[in-house]
């Protein structure tokens, strides 16, 4: 153990304690520290004074504040309700032509339209709208279910296939898998129906089974899908005679379809946004469908 | 390695390889319909290989008597090429998850390379493997020249060093199959905890033995620190791990908390895995290899007490500033933040006390890259322990939770402080621990130090700037009173700070490559004719003896 010597860089003692050439300085700690420490634990203790702190069997004291970060979440949603009421009760009480006539509500439609759309709607329909594979483009392909506003907002309301009770409801069944056609009849009235929006396809070669496929598709599909298969708005069967597909419009694809059918899903968002939003996102996408146009 | 060993040790030794085997095949036939089995063959295979290597030198001649008279620093050279092996693995896998989030695109389809099973690669491959392999090497290493006793066995330190990196690769390998506890940094699941638990008793004890049979009156500092680092680790690990597996023959296991409960379990065992692992255990390391390096005594030994039962208290009560404005009531909260605000001080009376160190050695911080690395890394350990009280104030974290901005602190932490410390310590000892005059190339340590130091500053600046931004503009809001931007505007404005961040960290992980490099060479490099403190550098105190 070495003894206690004075360090000449800083002129102070050593304790005289060594460790593999280690010493120690017997410096007294540095006022400042203290300075520091005092008040760092005044600041601290003053504020676990102020706010809800330090717990007992029961309870916890409250803190002289009354501070209560729950009841202030709350007040603060309600006045953030409070504070857009100014125009969501416009949306609420107006009709649609009314909105689209005032200027100043359609602008507020379109800046929160674009977050509600980007938040919502986006990670299905793309950030523009305008569809991925299995969910439709609904700015620019015609709707399986109308387009006025007052459509698109119940089918924002109610979805389809969904959980809510008065949910639209569209089926495409499986006409191959449940042997309701036999396969040959089934690539017969896929040819048909690829003729529908792509006429190059017919040739002399499949006039036959272009004949044949629009007899069944008049005895299978044409129900829904329309006699012409320009599509129903009543049974949201889309239209075939476009260049829009939800699924893909090539023969494989078509094919699939008419053999596994189609049950596409849109979530109910009533209850998920109010009925403010869900007014005013009929209203952005009405609008975004009329700039397309 | 084995021939290090006496008789009696290597039937130890055999008994242990021999027992990991018999769990391993334990395992792999009650979890062979889970992929608890996938862990059982690998233990197993690890098993026998122990084994094999035990029975092919098990008749090899006694060790050297004299070996006694020397400090036991085999185990520690291991350790230091183990740190470098999880700095490169880590860094690089790190880097890897940097790009996927700039790039998601880069998982090609294949679960095992999801951000989700990667992350706790890097996570763990950074702490657990780098800074959990660097702990213990140094530790055995600063244990015996301030004790001035050999280690007290030759088995326990191994058991320690190679028990844990198993833990490391079964915590790796199972991320990649999807096995995890969704707990962060405690994700290995119960057999992996209980494993680790094992090891972690074996390292205090071999601490305890060695300390017990010091030849110096008082504890040096780093040890206190490396203690603390182990003794709270145990603690932490095992409460927050306590979980009920659904049989023993599988992987999955359920936590015995539910709720806020867990939450703030977890969070009270992360952010101590920060205070003790993360810093702890780095203080000791700084407090033996900074001093030692400069060539000064330490600036206060009041400093250090203080500051060391300031630490070690002050910490325990903080977590909870992790789960500000959640489910947790509001009173925890308060004394959380209330309890990282007084932390700062002494933190910065640590971070003060090894600056202070330096006076009198600030020509050789300049001129010495290796020492400079040590000074830099209490730097950055000041500014971050500053930001994390800074963070720890409800209205801070308002804005900067959930954020990028967290991200960036805790990276000034690893890459400024932990990594920093790592690599100036390791450059420091590697040159004794192999007896070679110096390190290969100083001129490469310039080099390295000039790519970390650019790569923690783009990495943080990147962070700050984009959680600063996330931040802002998740709380932005129209005249109309609705939010401005969605959260996937807010994933588009971040996209240019994320190629930023994977390019210092592209930086860093060039820098580890170049330090590996460096040591390679200097092991291969010719031995000293004789070192400088040849006949210095011996214990006072022996192995353990019989009957003692």
């Amino acid at each position: 153990m070495a003894l206690s010597e004075r360090d000449k860089v800083s002129g102070h003692m050593t304790t005289g304690h060594e460790w593999n050439g280690i010493k120690e300085l017997n410096t007294p700690v540095p006022r400042v520290v203290y300075i520091f420490l005092i008040s760092a634990t005044i600041f601290s203790v003053t504020w676990t004074i102020l706010m809800p702190s330090w717990p007992g069997i029961n309870d916890y004291f409250r803190g002289l504040l009354g501070a209560d970060q729950q009841a202030e979440v709350r007040q603060s949603v309600a006045e953030g309700v409070a504070e857009r009421s100014s125009w969501t009760d416009a949306i609420v009480d107006e009709d649609f032509t009314t909105i689209r006539a005032d200027p100043s509500l359609m602008q507020t439609v379109r800046e929160t339209g674009k977050m509600l759309f980007a938040e919502n709607c986006a990670a299905c329909h793309g950030a523009e709208g305008l569809g991925n594979p299995g969910f439709p483009n609904i700015i620019q392909a015609p709707t399986m279910w109308g387009d006025d506003p007052a459509t698109i907002m119940e089918t924002i309301r109610v979805g389809i296939n969904s959980a809510h009770d008065e949910t639209r409801y569209g089926q495409m069944l499986a006409f191959g898998r449940d042997q309701m056609l036999p396969l040959s009849d089934v690539d017969r009235v896929v040819t048909y129906v690829q003729t529908l929006s792509d006429p190059a396809i017919a040739t002399a070669d499949n006039a036959e089974d272009i004949g044949e496929g629009a007899t069944i598709f008049a005895d299978n599909c044409a129900a829904c899908h329309g006699e012409t298969g320009t599509g129903m708005q009543e049974t949201g069967a889309p239209n075939l005679t476009d260049q829009y597909w939800i699924y893909g419009g090539d023969r494989s694809s078509i094919r699939h379809t008419v053999y596994y059918g189609r049950q596409g899903l849109m979530p109910t968002w009533e209850g998920r946004l109010t009925p403010a939003y869900i007014k005013l996102l009929a209203l952005y996408v009405a609008d975004l469908r009329t700039a397309a146009k | 390695m084995i021939a290090d060993l006496t008789r009696a040790e290597r039937t130890w030794a055999m008994i242990i390889v021999g027992g990991l085997t018999v769990i391993g095949l334990a395992m792999a036939v009650g979890g062979r319909n889970d992929l608890l089995g996938v862990h059982g063959w690998m233990v197993m295979i690890v098993g026998l290989a122990g084994f094999a290597m035990m029975i092919r030198q098990f008749d090899a001649p006694e060790p050297d008597p004299e070996r006694l008279q020397h400090y036991y620093d085999a185990p520690t050279r291991a350790g230091i090429i183990l740190t470098l092996i999880w700095a490169v693995i880590g860094m690089f896998v790190g880097l890897w998850v940097a790009t996927l989030l700039a790039f998601p695109d880069l998982t090609f389809d294949a679960a095992w390379a999801s951000f989700g099973r990667l992350r706790p690669v890097h996570t763990s491959g950074v702490i657990f493997g780098f800074g959990g392999n660097a702990l213990i090497a140094t530790s055995y290493h600063v244990l015996q020249r301030t004790t001035r006793a050999r280690l007290p066995d030759q088995i326990s330190p191994w058991f320690v060093l190679l028990g844990y990196n198993l833990f490391c690769v079964i915590a790796a390998s199972g991320y990649m199959m999807g096995l995890t506890q969704s707990k962060e940094y405690a994700e290995p699941e119960w057999y992996a905890d209980i494993w680790l638990t094992i090891v972690w008793v074996v390292y205090f004890s071999i601490y305890i033995r060695t300390l017990m049979r010091r030849k110096e009156p008082h504890i040096y500092v780093a040890n206190w620190y490396y203690m603390a680092f182990i003794l709270v680790v145990a603690m932490l690990h095992i409460i927050n791990n306590l979980a009920v597996p659904i049989s023993l023959g599988s992987a999955k296991s359920y936590s015995l908390f539910s709720g806020v409960q867990d939450a703030m379990t977890q969070w009270w065992y992360g952010h101590n895995a920060v205070a003790f692992f993360l810093t702890s255990g780095f203080l000791g390391m700084m407090y033996y290899y900074l001093p030692k390096r400069a060539g000064r005594p330490i600036f206060s030994y009041r400093l250090s007490i203080i500051s060391f039962w300031g630490i070690t208290f002050m910490y325990m009560w903080a977590g909870s500033h992790h789960l500000h404005y959640t489910a947790l009531p509001q009173w925890v909260q308060t004394l959380g933040m209330a309890f990282s605000v007084v932390l700062l001080v002494p933190s910065w009376a640590s971070a003060g006390n090894a600056l202070m160190t330096l006076n009198g050695a600030w020509h050789k911080v300049r001129d010495d890259a290796v020492l400079r690395f040590m000074a830099l890394a209490v730097i950055f350990y000041g500014l971050t322990t500053l930001e994390g009280s800074f963070m720890a104030i409800q209205a801070v974290n308002s804005l900067s939770h959930y954020t990028d901005w967290t991200i960036g602190h805790v990276h000034a932490g690893a890459l400024g402080w932990v990594a920093m410390i790592v690599f100036g310590s390791l450059y420091a000892l590697v040159p004794t621990m192999w007896k070679r005059p110096k390190l290969y190339s100083a001129k490469l340590v310039e080099v390295h130090f000039w790519l970390a130091l650019s790569g923690t500053l783009i990495y943080v600046f990147a962070m700050w700037n984009s959680g600063v931004t996330q931040g802002l503009m998740w709380r932005t809001y129209s005249e109309s009173g609705a939010l401005t931007y969605s959260f996937i505007d807010s994933l588009v404005a971040m996209h240019p700070y994320y190629i930023a961040r994977a390019i210092g960290g592209l930086l860093f992980l060039l820098g580890a490559i170049v330090a590996s490099y460096n040591i390679g060479m200097t092991i291969r490099s010719p031995i000293a004719e004789t070192s400088d403190d040849a006949g210095q550098d011996l214990p006072a105190q022996p192995a353990l003896q019989a009957g003692e």
